[in-house]
């Protein structure tokens, strides 16, 4: 790896005054699983590694107050093992369960999942779909963004360069809801996705109607996105497979999938009609239910 | 020139190193203090062949900055035989199994599969590979691996005191 200055700045505000001086030449390390590996590529070559370890309270979960607060440093190990995450956000644990090697999610955070802005982020689908906020800080204090505004393109998202992700904040689901998140590979372990597909549930109370779905998709368009369009159609309508075979239509009506090496845009386009239904029925199994016809 | 200031604890001693920033865990381990177990496979965090333990977890240490480890534990197969240079039963159960061919893999094998059976001292075959998926071998097709690794566990080995 070619020469940098690492620094161990120990709060956020000395983090984004760091970031603030060195400007481009700067760069903030987490897990280090995405940047160690483009430094090593040469594809990044910060003259300055700003290490975010020694910042107190950033690698906590907690739960209070009607919002799962994750802190940015929060490993994939840590979402992996929370009984709580996995009872309540269950489509978040299904992110992680899959996610690289047991050896990367002890390392591998949360915040450099979505920091990075890989179209492939395996976290990226199932927080859109739990409408997550993000709390960052910069020079001017914090501010909010909505996770549906962050993803700006490849690599790309809204963050400044000086400014630093502090926490990812979720909202409560009721709960009567459920969730799925299906990530489509060609290998059991250690791939990255060919499709994510992530979805909430929220019955009426019967449970037999759906009142709201959120639905998100990775790798079907240059960013992850909610699939705005399938998310109308299913909400009113009762648990019923064609809906939902209707809804992977429309979802399609909401992408622009790419050929990539990894496989082609006729195939994803096929695998999101194919997915969603049954990311959609899985997600309802869960709460004891079964999707009709 | 620049250099870092490491203490950490490295397979149960208190130690000091002074290397330059950007020097990862395994070119520390390798190179600063010549333990040369854990290897560079890929270097990208793909094989697995560089695992060694930090706060009893496993990570691949060619991913890892040396700098994150300060004020933290490592340990590396070399650690496992002990003062007593006593065989781990883990290690004795690859030896046992054919589980070791080339070797190039086995240290990170090995230490995949003790923080494994340190969090689940009972896995199923299932576990087990999952556990192990970030580890590659070349040589063996995994069954004698797994067949160790679930040997090691039925003989209740010491997995719980891993430092
Ligand atoms: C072998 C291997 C397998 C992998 N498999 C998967 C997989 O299956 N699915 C998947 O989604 N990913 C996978 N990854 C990619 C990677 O592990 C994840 O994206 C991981 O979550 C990145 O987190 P990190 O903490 O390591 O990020 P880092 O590498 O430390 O940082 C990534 C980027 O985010 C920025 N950043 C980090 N934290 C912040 C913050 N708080 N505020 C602002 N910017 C920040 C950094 O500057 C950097 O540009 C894999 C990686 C490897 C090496
Ligand atoms: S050398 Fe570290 S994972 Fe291959
Ligand atoms: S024994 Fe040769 S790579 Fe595993």
């Amino acid at each position: 790896m070619r020469r940098f200055t690492y620094h161990e700045p120990k709060s956020i505000a000395d983090a984004v005054h760091l970031l603030s001086a060195y400007g481009e030449k700067a760069r903030l390390i987490a897990g280090g699983t995405d940047l160690v590996v483009e430094m090593k590529q040469g594809k990044k070559e910060p003259d300055h590694v700003i290490s975010l370890r020694s910042v107190p309270g950033v690698n906590e979960i907690n739960f209070s107050g009607g919002y799962l607060r994750l802190g940015a440093m929060v490993t994939h190990r840590a979402i992996e093992r929370s009984p709580l995450i996995r009872e309540r956000f269950t489509l978040l644990a299904d992110a992680v369960d899959n996610l690289g090697s047991v050896q990367v999610r002890n390392v591998a955070t949360v915040g450099g999942n979505i920091c990075n802005g890989a179209p492939s982020a395996d976290t990226a689908g199932p927080l859109l779909a739990l409408d997550a906020v993000l709390l960052v800080e910069g020079p001017e204090g914090e501010r909010n963004i909505s996770l549906n505004e962050f993803f700006r393109g490849p690599g790309k998202t809204a963050l400044a360069a000086n400014e630093v992700l502090k926490q990812i904040i979720i909202p409560e689901l009721p709960p009567e809801a459920c969730s799925r998140y299906l990530k489509h590979t060609r290998r059991k372990a250690m791939d990255l996705p060919l499709l994510g597909v992530a979805v909430t549930l929220i019955p009426e109370a019967g449970g037999e109607i759906c009142r709201e779905a959120r639905i998100a998709l990775t790798l079907a368009a240059p960013t992850p996105i909610r699939a705005i369009r399938a998310e109308k159609h299913v909400a009113g309508k009762p648990f019923y497979r064609a809906v939902w075979e209707e809804a992977g239509v429309l979802a399609l009506e909401d992408s622009s999938p790419r050929t990539s090496f990894r496989t082609t845009a006729a195939y994803r386009k096929k695998m999101i009609c194919a997915l969603l239904p049954r990311a959609a029925a899985e997600a309802l199994e869960r709460s004891g239910r079964t999707m009709k016809g | 020139m620049i250099a870092v200031k490491i203490s950490f604890l490295l397979n149960g001693d208190p130690v000091t190193a002074e290397v330059p920033d950007q020097v990862t865990l395994l070119e520390m381990l390798r190179e600063h203090f010549e333990l040369r177990g854990a290897k560079e496979g890929c270097g990208y965090g793909e094989c697995g062949s560089c695992t060694v333990l930090v706060e009893q977890e496993a990570v691949n240490a060619c991913l890892m900055l040396a700098a994150f480890v300060n004020g933290k534990s490592v340990q590396t197969v070399e650690g496992l035989a002990g003062k007593q240079c006593r065989l781990d039963p883990l290690q004795e159960a690859f030896v046992e199994h054919g589980a070791v061919q080339c070797g190039f893999c086995t240290p990170g094998m090995i230490m995949s599969a003790k923080a494994l059976l340190a969090e689940n001292p009972r896995p199923s075959r299932d576990q087990i590979r999952r556990g192990m998926a970030g580890n590659l071998c070349r040589c063996t097709g995994y069954a004698k691996i797994v067949e160790a690794v679930a040997a090691a566990s039925k003989r209740g080995c010491s997995c719980g005191e891993s430092s």
